[in-house]
């Protein structure tokens, strides 16, 4: 398990001892890189296979399972709401892709969020390509 | 049947596409990335760290530094039910370990080249041919209007196979980029025929 062993050391790397309260600015630009592969527990691998195109959406939205959520798992639920990539849901909220890819398979596993197919999962097959290059070809200029 | 057409209606059957743009540092991929995406690229940090590839060497409490590497992507919706994203791969070569992740799934690739830094694209080229199973094209950009050498002389410096496309293309230029994503698509079509059993 070299990849648990990676994190750990990534997570516990920052120096020590500086309190929330102490030297906020210097804590606060730290956490920003460290704080969310805590929240994954060191895990960096998923049991669902998440491209960085796979969309995730919300089949029906529920408050209550919101209200349960760490934060970062609950912004990720609220956003995937509009169904967006794994890749927009990094941007959007900030968080690493490898983060989101741990939590939104999390959020799988509760049930709570859908994942779609993506073209890949039908191997690319030539209905789907002729699909995309028609729809290319349609495209407003 | 209510839940069906609820599902179909909340778009639960969309799917979505990727096709990956290469090149070196400052080829044009952004640019080309920006011509056709419907939302302005968007900016991700992929997850890594600088020690990645030798965890094992780092001193005990010693300094580590985290990197991150920001890398765009622009979407295309071509139909109701289908996304095309499009993915710049990060330039510097020592992000590659990266490409493979952001290749994965993905339906074809371009590289793009500039020939007045052609060598900036030899390493995607050569990724593309030995260490990929993508589908590929190369896309020379022309920047100004201007174009240094011809497409043969380009092939040749490229040492690229006859059987990859080449083109050239105006990154800045809508059509352009549509027409580069065009080729990409049709190449992995033709491949997918010559693949396909039967």
């Amino acid at each position: 398990m070299t990849y648990l062993a990676k994190d750990v050391i990534t997570v516990s790397s920052p120096d020590t001892g500086v309190g929330r309260g102490a030297r906020p600015q210097t804590y606060k630009m730290k956490s920003k890189r460290v704080r969310p592969y805590a929240l994954t527990g060191g895990r960096t691998r998923t049991r669902h296979q998440l491209l960085v195109e796979t969309l995730i959406s919300v089949p029906e939205f529920d408050p209550v399972l919101a209200e349960s959520l760490m934060p970062e798992s609950r912004a990720l639920y609220t956003r995937a709401c509009q169904r967006l990539s794994i890749a927009e849901l990094s941007a959007t909220l900030t968080l690493p892709l490898g983060v989101v890819r741990v939590l939104i398979s999390d959020l799988v596993g509760q049930d709570a969020v859908f994942i779609h197919p993506t073209a890949y999962a039908y191997e690319n097959n030539p209905q789907v390509l002729e699909r995309i290059l028609d729809g290319l070809k349609q495209l407003p200029v | 049947m209510d839940s069906s057409s609820s599902l179909s209606d909340s778009g639960l059957l969309t799917i979505s596409a990727k096709i990956v743009i290469a090149g070196g540092f400052g080829v044009g991929k952004t640019t080309l990335v920006n011509s056709v995406s419907e939302v302005a690229p968007l900016n991700t940090d992929a997850w890594m760290t600088e020690a990645s590839e030798g965890v094992d060497d780092l001193p005990p409490g010693g300094k580590k530094s985290t990197t991150t590497v920001a890398m765009d992507f622009g979407r295309i919706t071509l139909h109701q039910d289908l996304l095309l994203y499009l993915f710049g791969t990060p330039g510097q070569s020592r992000f590659w370990f990266l490409w493979d992740d952001l290749s994965r799934g993905a339906l074809g690739a371009v590289v793009l080249v500039d020939t007045n830094r052609i060598d900036q694209s030899f390493a995607a080229v050569n990724y593309f041919e030995h260490d990929s199973v993508l589908p590929f094209i190369v896309a020379v950009n022309r920047f100004e209007g201007k174009f240094a050498h011809d497409l043969d002389e380009v092939r040749d410096a490229l040492a690229l196979a006859d059987d990859v496309p080449l083109i050239e293309c105006d990154a800045r230029d809508r059509a352009a980029s549509i027409g580069v994503l065009q080729a990409v698509v049709t190449h992995s079509l033709a491949l997918s025929r010559v693949s396909a059993p039967g």
